[in-house]
């Protein structure tokens, strides 16, 4: 399997000498091509701060970072901008769309900035809107849109470039629980079709049990780790809900 | 205590945000003191009593205009502290929340109120009277006194009377923003930032409909002041056009972002290329929003645009005039042989009656001034009126035309009629074309263009006309150009120049006399003037009447004319360029904050940061130039109409002004875009 995120013994810290935070306290990971992988943690565990230095919105205090065998921690300036806008692709927890533009302008604008010809948008759009069933939206503008149509815009938006990464932070956190379950079930259409490596972070054990692997992380230390292999969604969710009860009870808000 | 505090360190705090707004202030109070001070600073210039007479004028003018402006500068601060406000939802909701109550927070505006008002004040004196000092060589220079020393001049009237005018403005300000503050909800206020924006599309259809009938209506208008200026009659006639502009000015604002966005985005190429569909929905989102503003915006431009180029068209091309226009240093002219018949209908007095049959010479030596001991090369000259002969006599076959074509003329007024040989001494004399005539001949001699334009016309069709008994045929199809009286403008409106034999002597209706000061030097010019001026004194001065006009009197009247004009120009000019530009910028800045988010997320799906900042600048670029570009567009017939209006002062030197004007513009609006700019991108860049 091709490796496609290594992270390598990194560390973040806030604060100076005296008040030292370790926000990420030596973690390592990798992901492979096609995974899709769910970060799990408690408010103040780490995995925002994760999610920001591996998508170098963040810097890490010292460690690297590997996406497809690029150390990404050593880019700087207009390098990182390339890199934002070719290896990886964002989905936020509050959709960040421009609400000036309609649903199309939102997604044409990812390929717009990286001078793709006008030709092929047309068909790259339609394509990915009728995948996650969202071409009824794409003329009308974020207010118009509900909560999971915005989601479901800014993940089309996030892979119409084909970025080797998608990074998702709390994607579900501002949805209700049925537009929640429709957007991870397009994210599991992704990722087992269109073969698309997703790492998500989240606190809530439903959406981590679509993942294929989740990693638990707790005051910056990765905690457990739990594969789904073959088995079925809800026996997952189970074993995802036993590791948050061990976690105790700062991850009670996840149920 | 603690609410003075607060409002301390809001303003430290959002001191970016207040700057433009500071500067703003700041400088409506450095030039409204500038201004007001003008008329201590002329105290002590060493002018004479006419120079002084309109120096008076001026400052009474200025502080007219004053008024004006107060109530301009009093929108923009009342439009500007509503933005301000606006932006600031989120921090009075945390007070309310927090138990504060709306009193206070009204305090708390209040005493910010304040602050800002008396540190603009106190900084915006200090410059105003640095400034005034620049000011005071100015005005010296522009009514050519002598500046013998540099004095230090405050104007403490100036200062009071700006302190009272801004305190004024800022006391409705106060009143405005404790309203506003009792109005507002709570609710409104914490989820103010999360509201989403609703994006009002207009039908483009009903856009393109709009923007073509308002340009069509547009088009009315320019051709109403233009081409079809002659169909303005009445004096009422012309707030016609005025209407129709504003109108469609508003509606074009109205369509325009749409229709724009409609055009571009049918070119797929250049709308989905890099930021451009980014940018053009945020300026069409902005322009959408603010129509009127924009409106008002644009009409201020305009108007500073025509104001400032007119004004000083005015005062180059009077001075410009003079030196070919008042060829001699005076000119004396006195109605002559006036009839028994017309005292009898006007109460004219007998004693004026039989000055009357007397020569200029005569006359002045009444009141014991000999001619010949202070002029010299002396001329005289005569005018005639025969009977009922009038302009519309010397029309021909066209006059039915003309009539009809020119509507407001008065084509009763009697014509002035000169021998050929009077003509030619006068011309002669001034350095012009003399003429020869024959015996059945007459020519036109004139040089005020709208009356030129319908005499060619008439002697297109070679109209014959009949004076003192005999018919005279035009030798010439089109006017001689050519005066008589001086003067400091194009003014000669025509006079029938006839051959001398035909001329009968009954009908003297004038006599002219042209001379120069027997001097040499510009004091002794000056003290025979004053001599001519003290006439008006003399005993026997009752028993006279003539009219007198000379080189240094007209030279004074258009430099203080000329300067007055220039000096109100600026001052409104000044104003409304600040005024429009600040509106823009502060609308820009007001913004920021949400366009800070909206830029994060560029930059987070991974826009290099020159494309950030192109689309930056290319926004608030097309954003200050729309009003601008329409403001341009209005301009051109609009100054066309001014000249128009000032033909009589003479048109020569507009490329001059509207240079002179283009260069203010470009200083004042421009340095407020690049500001509005380096802010912007400031707010916006990544921390």
């Amino acid at each position: 399997m091709e490796e496609i995120l290594k992270i390598d013994k990194i560390e973040k810290y806030y604060g100076n000498k005296s008040n030292l935070t370790k926000a990420i306290d030596n973690i390592s990971f990798s992901v492979n091509k096609g995974e899709f992988v769910a970060i799990m943690g408690a408010s103040g565990s780490g995995k925002t701060t994760l999610l920001n230095c591996i998508s170098t919105i963040d810097k890490v205090t010292s460690g690297h970072i590997y996406v497809a065998g690029d150390d990404i921690t050593k880019l700087k300036g207009n390098e990182l901008n390339k890199f934002r806008r070719e290896e990886l692709g964002f989905i936020f927890q509050d959709f960040n769309l421009l609400d000036t533009l309609t649903g199309y302008e939102n997604i044409a604008l990812a390929l717009s900035i990286q001078n793709v010809p006008v030709k092929l948008m047309d068909k790259k759009i339609e394509d990915i809107a009728s995948r996650l069933n969202i071409k009824h939206v794409l003329k009308k503008y974020p207010y118009q849109m509900s909560g999971g149509e915005k989601q479901r815009v800014a993940s089309a938006r996030a892979i119409i470039t084909n970025p080797k990464l998608v990074l998702a932070d709390e994607p579900t956190g501002a949805l209700d629980s049925k537009s929640s379950r429709m957007l991870l079930e397009s994210f599991n259409y992704l990722n087992t079709e269109l073969k698309t490596t997703i790492l998500m972070v989240t606190h809530d054990a439903f959406s981590a049990s679509y993942a294929s692997r989740v990693i638990f992380i707790k005051d910056g230390k990765i905690f457990n780790e739990l594969v789904k292999a073959d088995k079925s969604r809800k026996e997952f969710f189970d074993e995802i809900i036993d590791v948050v009860t061990i976690l105790g009870g700062d991850l009670n808000d996840a149920l | 205590m603690m609410l003075f505090k607060l409002s301390l360190k809001n303003i430290k705090k959002s001191f970016k945000d207040y700057a433009i707004y500071f500067f703003t202030l700041i400088l409506g109070v450095a030039i409204f003191y500038v201004f007001n001070a003008i008329g201590s600073q002329t105290v002590l210039l060493n002018v004479t009593s006419s120079t002084r007479e309109i120096i008076d004028l001026m400052v009474n003018m200025l502080s007219g205009v004053s008024v004006f402006v107060s109530f301009i500068l009093g929108f923009l601060i009342i439009y500007a502290s509503r933005f301000l406000m606006k932006r600031r939802n989120k921090e009075f909701g945390i007070y309310l929340t927090l138990g504060m109550s709306k009193t206070n927070i009204s305090k708390i505006m209040l005493f910010e109120t304040l602050f800002i008002g008396i540190i603009s004040l106190v900084i915006g004196l200090i410059i105003g009277v640095g400034a005034s000092q620049f000011m005071s060589v100015l005005v010296a220079n522009s009514f050519e006194a002598d500046l013998t020393q540099f004095t230090f001049v405050f104007s403490s009237s100036a200062m009071i009377k700006t302190i009272i005018y801004f305190g004024i403005m800022y006391l409705l300000v106060m009143i405005f923003n404790v309203i506003n503050v009792g109005r507002c909800k709570l609710i409104d206020l914490i989820y103010a930032s999360k509201k989403n924006e609703e994006v009002k599309m207009k039908n483009p259809i009903i856009c393109i409909i709009v923007f073509i009938l308002a340009a069509c209506i547009l088009g009315y208008a320019y051709y109403l002041v233009t081409g079809g200026i002659d169909t303005l009659t009445g004096a009422n006639d012309i707030f016609i056009p005025i209407i129709l502009g504003c109108v469609s000015t508003f509606f074009i604002f109205w369509s325009l972002s749409g229709l724009i966005l409609k055009i571009v985005m049918s070119f797929k190429n250049i709308y989905y290329k890099g930021l451009n569909s980014f940018v053009l929905r945020q300026i069409s989102s902005k322009v959408n929003t603010m129509v009127l503003s924009m409106t008002f915006i644009c009409l201020m431009l305009f108007v500073t645009i025509c104001v400032f180029s007119s004004s000083l068209s005015i005062k180059n091309s009077m001075t410009a005039n003079l030196v070919e226009l008042a060829p001699m240093d005076v000119e004396l002219s006195k109605t002559r042989n006036i009839s028994q018949e017309y005292v009898n209908e006007t109460g004219y007095s007998e004693i004026l009656r039989e000055d009357s049959y007397r020569s200029i010479e005569e006359s002045l030596k009444l009141v014991d001034f000999n001619v010949n001991d202070y002029f010299k090369d002396i001329t005289t000259v005569y005018l005639y009126v025969y009977d009922d002969f009038a302009f519309e006599d010397t029309l021909g076959s066209a006059e039915e035309e003309i009539k009809a074509e020119y509507p407001i003329f008065t084509y009763h007024a009697p014509e002035e009629i000169m021998k050929l040989s009077d003509y030619n001494k006068v011309a002669r004399l001034y350095g012009n074309k003399e003429y020869t005539l024959n015996s059945n001949e007459y020519m036109i001699v004139a040089d005020f263009d709208s009356t030129i334009e319908m005499r060619n016309e008439a002697l297109k069709t070679n109209p014959s006309i009949t004076v003192f008994g005999v018919t005279l045929k035009p030798k010439y199809d089109e006017c001689q150009d050519g005066f008589v009286r001086i003067s400091n403008s194009h003014i000669n409106t025509g006079i029938i120049v006839v051959p001398d034999e035909i001329v009968d002597e009954a009908y003297l209706e004038q006599e002219i006399m042209l001379a120069n000061y027997q001097a040499s030097s510009k004091e002794g010019k000056r003290a025979i003037e004053d001599s001519l001026l003290a006439l008006d004194n003399h005993p026997n001065s009752g028993n006279i009447t003539m009219n007198a006009s000379t080189k240094i009197s007209i030279y004074e009247a258009s430099v203080g004319l000329g300067a007055m004009v220039t000096f109100i120009g600026l001052y409104l000019g000044i104003i409304f360029l600040i005024s429009s530009a600040a509106i823009l910028a502060l609308k820009e800045l007001s913004e920021s904050a949400d366009n800070k988010e909206r830029y994060a997320m560029l930059r987070k799906i991974g826009t290099d940061e020159s494309m950030i900042n192109r689309a930056l600048f290319k926004q608030i670029a097309i954003f200050f130039s729309v009003p601008l570009v329409l403001a341009i567009i209005h301009s051109i017939f609009g100054i066309e109409f001014c000249k128009y209006i000032l033909m009589t002062f003479g048109n020569e030197e507009m490329t001059k002004s509207i240079t002179m004007t283009a260069v203010f513009l470009i200083i004042i609006y421009g340095g407020y875009f690049l500001i509005t700019y380096y802010c912007s991108k400031n707010i916006i860049k990544d921390r």
